[in-house]
């Protein structure tokens, strides 16, 4: 329990300082407090003075950032300058999407690469670990924007795109702990002593590459997160990938805090998570 | 009593038939973003602009196909000699989509919105020709006489732009008088406009318009998966298409490609010539001199521009405006010609010198300049690439930036750090009166050194007589004179360096009938109330 | 004799031969636009064709691998030893330590980092070279990248330093530095190895998504990214295959690396 309370207290912690970090990073960024609605020639000087008046209010980081906690103590989340809503609105329409598209990819990415990389640890067969390695390397290298159009071309779901970020990543750390740990002394004495290949798996093999797997679930959701961005960009899926993407282009300082603080508190509980069964099972 | 015979039953479920086939169809094509805003009055962007075509009913209605003026809601109207008053006659007893009756008292009611200074309306802005108020009178329930402070060149025209709301209606925005009204809206995916019943126009026939029952929009920012809909059928349309996106329509389904010629739309490029900006004085200098910037348009190929970066479906462009604006295009000039020999000759009678393939100044500084252009555009970013070889032909060395375009609009608008710009120029409106706050030297958009207290040369302190003078003039011949002065002086002086006028691509399924696409916006659904998709 | 990997060892020199001689081996200055044959098929002048500018396809092909083939394995290698560095120090040390820097990693995954190289790219004059600028960008990938490996070697880290050779090394009286370099770090190595190999793909095609915020490489100077942005396009790939020549060369590549660095991710 004291654990927990000291994984929780750290995620507080850490969301605040990571929303104010975010918030820094936005609010210098070049670009920032301008809008494209500026460039209109049927705008008078009055308007377009009202414009740059109107984002001068975001410019005070920390008077700002005191204002929106307070806010958000009371359910408001800001306001979306680029999409002229209120962000929880906009979070709450598109959260789901991206919750299907990311647990699908995550699910999808780790059968499929523990699918590759446990045959490959167990049977050390050079030939399966070349192959792996290439479909591996080959998606690796695809685009995720020539992943998307492939996807459409064939009309099949453009969300599993992230499963296919996801795989290789997945598989080449899980196959690299789990060759080493198979090679560990006393599997090899467990194997010597002829015991099957499943129960040295579950047994021996599992219980060592334990943790190390655990953090990288963790890790995953975070990478998952990330890939989301840009495919549901591409694919014009409503998630807050896309939403992202959208407020990053139009320097929305609410919308890019709020999506930061989410991503945060995703990682946070996803790899504390992570840290917590891994002490639990070495337990 | 005679019984009705078979013939005359066969054509009357004939007539209702086709009737049907023209009812309870789908019209379906997509939107680059979410709109932002239902209000007609703070549209901003495109697709909020679509929504306002599809619902709003207007006053008066610029034809796109003949750039002149119809009556809408209004069936006449009458401009006073000063320039200051317009006074509507409104069509009888027509309804918003939610029943509410339409009267004087709406059109006075948008106008006052429309023209509150805190609303800050662009729309409204169009209108602001003088500090003042501006005055709404209902003459009658189906006469409005609206007098602003000061004359509007062009005063009529602007009224194509003004949606009118309903004063009375709970539903505020949404109640609306044009061909379709908001049925549902699904945000970040898309939207179902359903036929107004209460839309007051018909056809040769007497027959309610319009003939299609639902538009879907999708909202679909990727234009490659647009394409892809297009080709397998599941849009309608793509109301304006990139060249690369044509020739692929042109190759698959040739008839499906229509090219409206040259549209409002051009590419140009500028030298930063404001004083206080962060650059060295002997390239402010550079800027500032007319051969020099003379010389820069000389050196560029823009056939090359147009062939090659917009795939042939371009021209050179002129200058400020485009042939597609029949009335206000200045048809005496021509197009810059390319010519690197005259563009050295120029250079060499401003002290610059060739050295060894490498363009000097005076001072012996080398010619080098950054252009910036907004990333993700790849007609731009290929221009631009095409520039810097054009430019190495003259010694010039030119470092290609892209920019994402908030960090370019914070150069170009308020910290003016940079060189050289590479943007476009999309024109809405075909009256020179749309673009006063671009080229009168106080006003905020004249991009290359904007807010000046007094014109800083005297070329620029010309336009603004000029610009001022074609403002305040109701005789559109003379407004033509003085705007076609203006186009020579920017012609002869080139602040703007224009390089290349694209042309109004779209692509039509065969389903659709009546569509005649054309380069003023909306270039496909112009004529919406009109079109017929087939049945689904 | 282990062929594949002296076939892939080969490879890689054979192509960083090549790239260095593109000079010489190159039918044109990568910057220059036949301007009469925009996106040509291949030919005999132009062995695979030229892109929508005229530019002969070869040509930046050649001299855009020798700025990916450079850059990319450096960014990747700097973002491999930030991982192991960062990493194995917190997983060795544990306890509070550990919790901190995890917490920290955690955040630095969750920052916009994309704003802070929007702010670099401002920070730098416009007229930097493209080589500069490409550098820079990558330099910003490689320290921006070990945040999730660092998470993992973390966890390896801390399962490592509670196993028996661990405990042998101090109980011979190794302690601190000489056990966290002699004793842990090579057995990390698989996972370093692994962080490696992702990165490189992962860095050029970042380099390439990076350029529609105009923060990739400058035009004219190619780049696996910039010749990979072509990809992207429906309208462009289903009518030329020829365009896919940087993406095999690329797989190529990466499945070389692959080969080459396999054997060395098993254990010690």
């Amino acid at each position: 329990m004291r654990r927990v309370a000291q994984h929780i207290a750290t995620i507080l912690l850490t969301v605040v300082l990571g929303g104010l970090l975010g918030a820094t990073l936005v609010r210098f960024a070049p670009g920032f407090g301008v809008d494209e609605e500026e460039l209109d020639a049927r705008r008078s000087a009055a308007s377009i003075e009202a414009l740059r008046q109107s984002n001068r209010t975001e410019s005070n980081v920390l008077s700002f950032y005191a204002h929106y906690l307070g806010g958000m103590a009371h359910g408001d989340l800001g306001f979306s300058r680029t999409l002229n809503r209120p962000v929880s609105e906009l979070v709450s329409d598109r959260m789901p999407e991206t919750l299907k598209s990311v647990g699908l990819g995550l699910i999808l990415g780790w059968i499929l690469g523990l699918a590759f990389a446990i045959p490959v640890a167990m049977s050390r067969s050079w030939a399966l670990d070349l192959t792996a390695g290439i479909l591996t390397g080959v998606l690796l290298c695809l685009p995720a924007a020539v992943l998307a159009l492939l996807f459409l071309l064939s009309r099949a779901p453009a969300r599993l795109v992230i499963a296919l970020i996801i795989f290789p990543k997945v598989f080449r750390y899980s196959r690299n702990l789990l060759v080493r740990t198979a090679g560990l002394p006393h599997v090899l004495t467990a194997r010597a002593k002829g015991l099957g290949g499943l129960r040295v798996f579950l047994w021996h093999v599992l219980p060592n590459a334990g943790p190390q797997l655990l953090a990288l679930a963790g890790v995953s959701v975070s990478l998952a997160f990330a890939a989301a961005i840009p495919v549901e960009a591409l694919c014009d899926l409503p998630g807050i990938g896309q939403l992202a993407w959208k407020a990053a282009l139009g320097r929305d300082l609410f919308l890019l805090l709020n999506l930061t603080m989410i991503v945060t508190v995703v990682t946070l509980i996803a790899n504390s998570s992570a840290d917590l069964l891994a002490r639990r099972s070495a337990a | 009593m005679k019984k009705p015979g078979l013939g005359a039953v066969f054509t009357i479920l004939l007539l209702l038939s086709s009737g049907f086939a023209q009812s309870g169809n789908v019209l379906r094509f997509c939107l680059r973003s979410e709109p932002k805003t239902f209000n007609p009055l703070l549209v901003e962007e495109d697709s909020s602009d679509t929504i306002r075509y599809l619902t709003g009913g207007v006053l008066i209605r610029v034809n796109r196909d003949t750039q002149k003026l119809e009556p809408g809601l209004a069936t006449s109207w009458k401009v006073s000699k000063d320039g200051r008053t317009i006074t509507f006659t409104l069509r009888h007893k027509l309804k918003f989509s939610d029943d509410t009756l339409f009267s004087a008292a709406d059109v006075a009611y948008t106008i006052q919105q429309m023209m509150d200074p805190s609303l800050h309306s662009p729309v409204g802005d169009s209108f602001r020709s003088g500090d003042g108020k501006t005055e709404t009178k209902i003459l009658s329930s189906e006469k409005v006489a609206i007098t602003f402070p000061a004359p509007i060149a062009g005063l009529d025209r602007l009224f194509d732009q003004v949606a009118i709301m309903s004063a009375k209606s709970p539903r505020k925005e949404m109640a609306v008088l044009g061909p379709y009204y908001i049925a549902e809206n699904k945000a970040g995916s898309y939207l179902v406009l359903r036929r107004n019943p209460n839309y007051w126009k018909h056809d040769a026939s007497d027959r309610p318009l319009p003939y299609v029952d639902t538009v879907r929009l999708d909202i679909q920012q990727n234009r490659d998966l647009e394409l892809l809909r297009f080709l397998r059928g599941e849009i309608d349309f793509v109301n304006s298409i990139d060249a690369e996106y044509f020739d692929k329509v042109t190759t698959e389904k040739p008839a499906l490609a229509h090219d409206a010629g040259p549209s409002l739309d051009s590419e140009h490029m500028w030298f930063n010539q404001v004083p206080s900006s962060p650059i060295p004085d002997y390239k402010k200098a550079w800027f500032r001199s007319t051969s020099f910037r003379r010389a820069v348009s000389e050196a560029i190929n823009r056939e090359d521009l147009a062939r090659v970066a917009f795939r042939g479906h371009a021209r050179p462009a002129v200058g400020i405006f485009s042939p597609a604006n029949q009335f206000w295009f200045n048809n005496k000039l021509q197009p810059h010609p390319f010519d690197q020999k005259s563009a050295l000759s120029r250079l060499q009678q401003d002290g610059f010198k060739m050295q060894s393939g490498v363009l000097r100044d005076r001072a012996g500084h080398e010619v080098e300049f950054s252009i910036i252009t907004n990333a993700g555009n790849k007609y731009r970013e290929r221009m631009a690439t095409m520039i810097q070889q054009d430019l190495a032909g003259i010694g010039m060395k030119v470092n290609v930036v892209t920019l994402d375009f908030p960090s370019l609009i914070e150069r170009i608008t308020r910290n003016f750090n940079y060189e050289a710009c590479l943007l476009g120029l999309v024109n809405t409106d075909l009256d020179p009166a749309s673009i006063m706050n671009v080229w009168l030297s106080s006003a905020e958009n004249h991009q290359w050194n904007p807010n000046q207290k007094t014109p800083a040369t005297p070329w620029e302190a010309e336009i603004d007589r000029l610009m001022k003078a074609q403002a305040s003039t109701l005789n559109d011949h003379k407004r033509k004179q003085y705007f076609d002065r203006v186009q020579e002086i920017a012609w002869e002086q080139e602040p703007f360096i224009y390089l290349v006028t694209k042309n109004g691509l779209s692509a039509v399924s065969a389903s659709i009938q009546n569509a005649r696409p054309v380069v003023l916006r909306p270039q496909v659904f112009w004529n919406i109330d009109q079109l017929v998709a087939e049945k689904r | 004799m282990n062929w594949p990997r002296t076939l892939a060892v080969g490879f890689l020199l054979t192509l960083a031969l090549m790239c260095g001689l593109a000079a010489f081996i190159a039918p044109s200055g990568y910057a220059h636009q036949f301007r009469d044959i925009p996106s040509a098929p291949p030919s005999h002048q132009h062995w695979l064709g030229t892109d929508d500018l005229g530019r002969d396809r070869l040509s930046r092909l050649l001299y855009g691998t020798r700025v990916s083939l450079l850059l990319a394995p450096g960014a990747a290698l700097l973002s491999s030893l930030l991982a192991a560095i960062i990493g194995a120090t917190a997983g060795f040390l544990g306890g509070w330590i550990q919790r901190v820097v995890m917490a920290a990693t955690d955040l630095f995954l969750s920052l916009p980092w994309l704003f802070l190289l929007i702010t670099v790219r401002a920070l730098m004059p416009l007229n930097v070279s493209p080589v500069f600028s490409v550098v820079i960008t990558f330099a910003m990938l490689g320290c921006l990248g070990w945040a999730a490996a660092a998470r993992v070697v973390c966890a390896d880290a801390r399962a490592l330093s509670n196993s028996d050779f661990i405990l042998l090394a101090r109980a011979s009286g190794a302690s601190g530095f000489r056990l966290l370099r002699r004793h842990l770090l090579p057995n990390l190595m698989p996972l370093i190895f692994a962080q490696f190999w992702i990165s490189i793909p992962v860095f050029i095609l970042a380099e390439a998504n990076l350029g529609i915020l105009g923060l990739g490489v400058a035009e004219p100077l190619p780049s696996w990214g910039s010749l990979l942005r072509e990809l992207e396009s429906y309208s462009s790939i289903s009518s030329s295959p020829w365009q896919f020549a940087p993406l095999l060369l690329l797989i190529a590549v990466v499945s070389c690396f692959h080969l080459v660095i396999t054997d060395r991710e098993l254990p010690a």
